[in-house]
């Protein structure tokens, strides 16, 4: 028994020595910017300093967030220090939060891995007089001065709703393959979606079961498969994430159920191209990522220049993509950009190139 | 000598007694199969699309990779090392064969997947060089290979993830295509498990790779190199990650950095739980294909239950720490009854 106790004890110790490196990397990639004229300095004569931390490393869509508010920082001659973990967990985004308040950088922008759990810390950076915003993913109203939406919620889980109920004839189950189910922007989505299926014109349409692929691709793909057989008659998949709505339209595809169940949701166009060209996936959604990171940007400037503070009301320029308003978003405030734009077999040629 | 002497000395009867029964009694991994076919009788009763043949042959095909994998593991594990690196390997070799196919679309599969191996190889080579020359521990040198693998494949790809409208039919092909009406995948998997049968059971070489592990003074003082034996381990580790890496980036279409991090985890976890030991040694092919099995069927069988997504991961771990319970104690009371035997 002696021996059999110590087995376990080893093992136990042994999965958490193996958890423990696979999550303690938060080195993640850093890319320092440094603008050739540095027209904004703060008291000392240096260029504002304004950081961008996304989810993880090696996202396409993170990569074009971080282009879009590296270009905004540069045109207001600041520096942009753009910042992503290994891991999409937020123990690993703390980390990079304490290394900036370090650095003394003016505004943190962030995309949080969790709403929750990054409030002691962002507190921490606003109390050492950063300014904090969030995009893309929102942390909670109290870890934030405010936050820059992709697009506006309602209108993302309205339009969803609208495309699917299209593509079926307003009629037959549908099912939801999400990303996480802790992730905060997918939950609020879903839940407007929700509220938008209770209207009288979506009578017809059922909405089965919400599945999480976690946004691992394997992890998907068996969601999907799972949600072909459990329900036999399902008409209509809404995946409103970029690995999970690939990894549906893959297993469609090989299937070969173009045509018979309908695939929808906010993709990449790079990723989608195969199943938008092939029928699998009648058109989807997505906005536009650099659009997204370019007015968060603008909102970071804006934020440390002291132009606006955050409160219901406040409007300003955001460079090319036109004036902004500061508007209410439950306990805090948000600036929204628009409605997603529509990719359909007439438009994804050009734009799988771009991203 | 003297206990086939009294051996023969038995009555007739006992050993007729006790043939088939020790037969099965002697299959130490019977607890974990047991455990398989209860739990798959479990989930049947709950929904019963999952013993259709659409479903096994779903499981089979998402189960392969974890399949191929697991072999080298064993291998790694039965000399008692261990490689961290796999996931990495994997996507290394994923991302920088799918970077060549896109570029080169007339490429055939064939040469596209022993691209794969051969880029694997490399990595385990290297692996292989640290722990055998140098003597670097092997969950070192594996952990710190594991990040430069993976930082490389960000590197190679700058970001950017390879979709599947820029892979060309034939490469998708590779995972969906079926040899004989089975699916390729599956068939690859066949014949890596053939050939590692035969390695392991048969050659010289296999049989060194466990004398290693279970005691490596008497092996060195047989005559057995270890340092070769530590190279071939991680370089077979290698190369299978690498032919995994193609194979994943053809069955999902689509090829990212951050590709299977983690996967090695769901390896090891496999080799374990078909009683290959940690502490090197023991390890068989059939423990390892039902530990693989069992963690193919998990993925498959939890989404069909309908379980709430906050107890999916816990129910995962409980279901694979009551089959490891339920191995060990069976196979404990195996191995006594295989003393007792011996001692009689």
């Amino acid at each position: 028994m002696k021996k059999f106790l110590m087995l376990l004890v080893m093992s136990a110790l042994f999965l958490s020595i193996l958890a423990g490196c696979t999550q303690g990397n938060t080195s993640g990639t850093t890319k320092n910017t440094d603008t050739e004229k540095a027209e904004k300095e703060d008291v000392n004569g240096e260029p504002l300093k304004h950081a961008f931390i996304f989810k993880n490393t090696g996202n396409p869509y993170g990569e074009k967030m971080m282009q879009g508010f590296e270009e905004a920082i540069k045109e207001s001659g600041g520096e942009a220090i753009l910042r992503a973990p290994d891991q999409p967990t937020a123990e690993a985004q703390i980390q990079i939060i304490e290394q900036l308040i370090t650095q003394k950088v003016d505004s943190i922008t962030l995309s949080g891995n969790d709403p929750d759990a990054l409030q002691p810390a962002l507190k921490k950076a606003m109390d050492s007089g950063i300014k904090v915003l969030s995009t893309d993913s929102a942390v909670n109203a109290k870890s934030r001065t405010t936050h820059v939406n992709q697009a506006d919620p309602e209108a993302i889980g309205r339009i969803q709703i609208e495309a699917i109920s299209e593509m079926i004839g307003g009629k037959g189950q549908i099912a939801v393959l999400s990303a996480t189910s802790q992730a905060t922007n997918q939950n609020l989505w879903i839940e407007y979606m929700q509220k938008e299926l209770e209207k009288d014109e979506y009578k017809g349409l059922e909405l089965v079961k919400i599945a999480y692929g976690d946004d691992l691709r394997d992890k998907s793909v068996s969601e999907t498969e799972a949600l072909l057989k459990t329900y036999p008659d399902l008409k209509g998949i809404i995946a409103p994430t970029t690995v999970g709505i690939a990894a549906a339209g893959k297993v469609l595809t090989d299937k070969n159920l173009a045509g018979k169940v309908a695939l929808t949701g906010l993709g990449l166009p790079s990723e989608m191209a195969s199943y938008i060209e092939n029928g699998v996936c009648p058109w989807m959604y997505l906005w536009n990522p650099i659009d997204v990171g370019y007015a968060a940007g603008y909102t970071a400037v804006e934020l440390v220049n002291g132009e606006i503070t955050g409160e219901v009301g406040d409007k300003f320029e955001a460079g090319r993509t036109g004036e902004k308003v500061v508007v209410e978003d439950g306990d805090g405030t948000q600036i929204m950009l628009g409605e997603p734009f529509k990719f359909d077999k007439g438009n994804i040629a050009e734009w799988k190139e771009v991203y | 000598m003297s206990t086939n002497m009294i051996d023969s000395t038995l009555p007739v009867n006992v050993e007729k007694k006790e043939s088939k029964l020790a037969k099965i009694g002697q299959f130490r991994e019977i607890g974990l199969l047991a455990f398989i076919i209860m739990l798959m009788i479990a989930v049947q009763m709950r929904n019963s699309s999952f013993l259709t043949i659409e479903n096994m042959t779903d499981m089979m095909t998402n189960t392969a990779i974890l399949l191929i994998l697991a072999v080298g593991m064993m291998l790694v594990l039965v000399t008692r090392g261990i490689d961290l690196s796999i996931g990495a390997t994997l996507a290394l070799s994923g991302m920088v064969v799918a970077q060549f196919v896109s570029n080169h679309p007339q490429t055939s599969p064939l040469v596209a997947i022993l691209m794969g191996i051969g880029i694997g190889i490399v990595c385990g080579l290297v692996i292989g060089g640290l722990v055998s020359f140098l003597g670097v521990l092997p969950i070192i040198a594996t952990l710190a290979m594991m990040n430069i693998y993976r930082g490389m494949t960000y590197m190679v790809s700058d970001g950017k993830w390879i979709s599947s409208y820029q892979m060309p039919e034939n490469f998708v092909g590779i995972a969906t295509s079926k040899i004989l009406g089975i699916n390729s995948l599956v068939v690859i998997v066949i014949i890596v498990y053939i050939v590692a049968f035969y390695f392991i059971g048969h050659t010289r070489t296999g049989r060194q790779i466990y004398a290693v592990g279970s005691n490596p003074e008497s092996a060195k003082v047989t005559g057995v190199s270890e340092k070769k034996i530590f190279l071939l381990v991680y370089t077979v580790m290698g190369g299978l990650a690498g032919l995994s890496g193609v194979l994943w980036v053809s069955k999902f279409a689509s090829a990212q950095g951050d590709t299977a991090t983690g996967f090695e985890l769901s390896v090891i976890a496999a080799c374990i739980l078909g009683g290959v030991s940690i502490a090197g040694g023991a390890g068989k092919l059939s423990g390892v294909i039902l530990g693989a099995m069992l963690i193919g069927i998990l993925n498959n069988a939890l989404p069909l239950l309908n379980v709430s997504p906050f107890w999916q991961k816990g129910i995962e771990g409980c279901i694979i720490l009551a089959a490891i319970l339920l191995n060990v104690m069976v196979k404990r009371g195996v191995e006594q009854n295989n003393l007792l035997r011996r001692r009689v």
